[in-house]
């Protein structure tokens, strides 16, 4: 039985049990440390804490609606679903929570540019428009493969004047947009920051990026005691990096009756070779500045990973999610393309709203989830995006002839 | 005659009047024995030290040159124990010292133990880790001290105030990064090497080799005036890349040319 005692692990730091740490060429680790020792200072800054809480009221669009989706529980008969509107964020994701955060730190340590890797985008957008909006230089490294199914996406970075990198090596997407990141920083760090995008990377980056997502919880947990005087039953993300769901986790993690539901990309199904269910197929690696679960073979060379979402398809996860994963404190389930694509057509007509087609590996989970619960029980389930810049590729997967 | 650990055969391949030449290839590149006959050339032209990178799906630390020699080797059909093969291949014929270029997750899933012993049967001096800094370096150590193989350490041009850190306790050689950013030749070299290289002989007392960015013979000759020896990889690699049947030649040419103008 889970207590609060027994959940709430003392870690080293930078640690999350066994996993994270700061596997990073020499080049970096001078600029890693004065990030560590930056965000450690202005994490405890009242004024730093007031700039950023402005930020996310007043530019962002903070905080979220929590909405009661009375509808589809009534569909589905068990609890009561309750969504956490992240899609309804400026630039339309979670991402924006992270960024503000990152570039407002980066500001502060003298930093005149920045860089990000993106999956489906979303990440870019934010970065590109918070460094609009705080007049830093911006280039994002995104796949070539992403930069062709998110193709709006890009002209909406170019558009906040960010200049985009497509990245030919690899399989084209979000883990060779990480690497090309990755190299960028090691040329230049004097003037640069990485704005690392999930809940990954070298220390601090994995805490600190929970740190900036957590406003999530924070406010679910007020909306809904405000509302129902109860904690929910179960939190349901989707998990590629883990921003959104450790965001969504994260003040629930020392509440042992929270169920945490991390949903991950099966893609074409676990059995094939085209997924990224990183915590039920993956194992333990040392990549990408941390050790965490990875697809990987048994040499350690990382796996060419697949999912119809641009943002989950990561060979890794973050590692507090790696740690929640062996602790056993959260659980994680295998989400395929045709249930994510079933779930953004499901929760457009049943409640008229049009999610990311990462969030809706969310939304399908629930699909199964709620039927077996009690009414008077609650699952609140993560929006992390809205799905605007799916519907051309969903119309694709439908055998429909449009282009955006 | 006692048996000399093969970390210091990295060591003893520098001295005070002779300027060592470190070449590096990428195992099975472009194939195992087209791979094993280039390393063979590299020592007997005079390579004091040969470094064996270990193909590496995701080689962050690397430019596109090593990068395309990766995916060369990996069509060769390399993996870890193929890398162990070749290595045991050269060994047969040449007692050339050697270090391998690994990234820390092909030694991590080949488990830390098993892989410092095969080093030890095969006389690898020392591991290159791109990605494994100071900080983590507890984690491997005493596996490559049980047997004997240097854990060479990288200093950067922003390491600084980290020097001493980085080399506590280092054997084999130090390994000075040039420049900034990935592997791969340079035009020109930004940082202050003779400052750098006199911080880290504040540190320690091991030899001390540059690399990055180096192809040169006049570019080499530079370095050598400061250092104790010095590092050349992806113009190797490049010249192997651009040359088939002729790179035996090519390389001893080379290898020529380096090792006049770095003594």
């Amino acid at each position: 039985m889970l207590t609060k005692k027994n959940i709430v692990t003392k870690n080293k730091p930078g640690r999350f049990g066994e996993f994270g740490g700061q596997y990073i060429p020499e080049t970096l680790m001078h600029e890693v440390t004065k990030l560590a020792a930056a965000y450690e200072h202005y994490r405890q800054d009242p004024k730093f804490q007031a700039e950023l809480k402005d930020l996310l009221d007043n530019y962002a669009n903070r905080p979220s609606l929590l909405y009661h989706a009375k509808k589809m529980s009534a569909d589905l008969g068990g609890a009561q679903i309750y969504f956490k509107r992240e899609d309804l964020n400026h630039t339309g994701s979670h991402k924006i929570n992270n960024v503000l955060g990152q570039v407002l730190l980066a500001k502060k340590m003298g930093k005149t540019r920045v860089i990000a890797e993106t999956g489906a985008g979303q990440h870019g957008v934010a970065t590109a428009t918070v460094a609009a909006l705080m007049g830093m230089e911006c280039e994002i490294f995104m796949g070539e493969v992403d930069t062709k199914r998110q193709a709006l996406n890009v002209y909406r970075m170019e558009l906040l004047g960010a200049k985009v990198h497509s990245i030919t090596t690899g399989t084209g997407t979000l883990k060779d947009a990480v690497n090309a990141a990755m190299q960028e920083w090691s040329r230049r760090t004097a003037d640069t920051h990485y704005v690392i995008g999930s809940v990954m990377g070298p220390a601090p980056f994995p805490a600190m990026v929970a740190d900036f997502q957590s406003v999530i919880s924070q406010e679910i947990k007020q909306q809904l005691l405000a509302e129902t005087g109860k904690l929910p039953d179960a939190v349901v993300a989707c998990v590629g990096g883990g921003s959104n769901a450790m965001g969504a986790f994260y003040h629930f993690i020392s509440e042992p009756t929270v169920r945490l539901i991390g949903c991950e990309a099966a893609g074409k199904g676990v059995n094939t070779k085209q997924h990224a269910a990183t915590v039920e197929r993956g194992s333990t690696g040392i990549f990408h500045g941390m050790k965490s679960l990875f697809l990987q073979n048994d040499d350690g060379q990382i796996d060419q990973v697949y999912s119809i979402s641009a943002g989950l398809d990561y060979p890794g996860i973050g590692p507090q999610h790696a740690d929640l994963a062996a602790t056993k404190r959260a659980e994680y389930v295998g989400i395929t393309d045709d249930e994510a694509v079933s779930a953004f057509e499901y929760i457009a007509r049943e409640e008229g709203i049009i999610a990311a087609i990462e969030s809706c590996h969310a939304v399908a989970y629930v699909r199964k989830l709620a039927p077996t619960m009690r009414p008077d029980q609650i699952i609140v389930c993560n929006l992390s995006g809205r799905g605007d810049k799916d519907v051309a590729a969903i119309a694709r997967y439908r055998g429909k002839k449009i282009y955006d | 005659m006692t048996k000399i650990k093969p970390e210091e055969m990295l060591t003893n391949a520098f001295s005070n009047d002779h300027k060592a030449l470190i070449g590096f290839v990428t195992a099975g590149d472009p194939s195992f024995e087209k791979s094993v006959s280039e390393i063979l050339t590299l020592a007997q032209a005079g390579t004091d030290i040969i470094e064996i990178g270990i193909p590496f799906s995701d080689p962050v630390a690397d430019g596109p040159v090593i990068q395309a020699a990766d995916l060369r080797a990996f069509a060769a059909g390399m993996t870890t124990e193929r890398v162990f093969d070749l290595v045991a291949a050269v060994r047969q014929k040449s007692q050339v010292p050697l270090a391998l270029l690994v990234y820390l997750n092909n030694v991590f899933k080949y488990g830390y133990e098993r892989f410092f012993k095969r080093c030890e049967e095969l006389q690898i001096g020392g591991l290159i880790i791109p990605d494994l800094p100071a900080e983590e370096r507890p984690e491997v150590l005493p596996f490559a001290q049980k047997y004997g193989c240097a854990l060479i350490p990288l200093v950067a041009p922003t390491s600084g105030q980290r020097i001493p850190k980085v080399v506590a306790g280092a054997s084999g050689f130090v390994y000075a990064v040039s420049s900034m950013g990935v592997t791969g030749t340079r035009q020109q070299i930004q940082t202050n090497l003779k400052q750098m290289i006199a911080e880290i002989r504040q540190a320690t007392d091991l030899p001390i080799a540059v690399g990055f960015g180096i192809h040169t013979p006049a570019q080499a000759a530079e370095i050598a005036t400061v250092a104790d020896g010095v590092i050349v990889g992806s113009a190797i690699v490049k010249l192997i890349a651009e040359n088939d049947s002729a790179v035996s030649a090519k390389l001893d040419d080379y290898v020529q040319q380096l090792k006049t103008a770095i003594n």
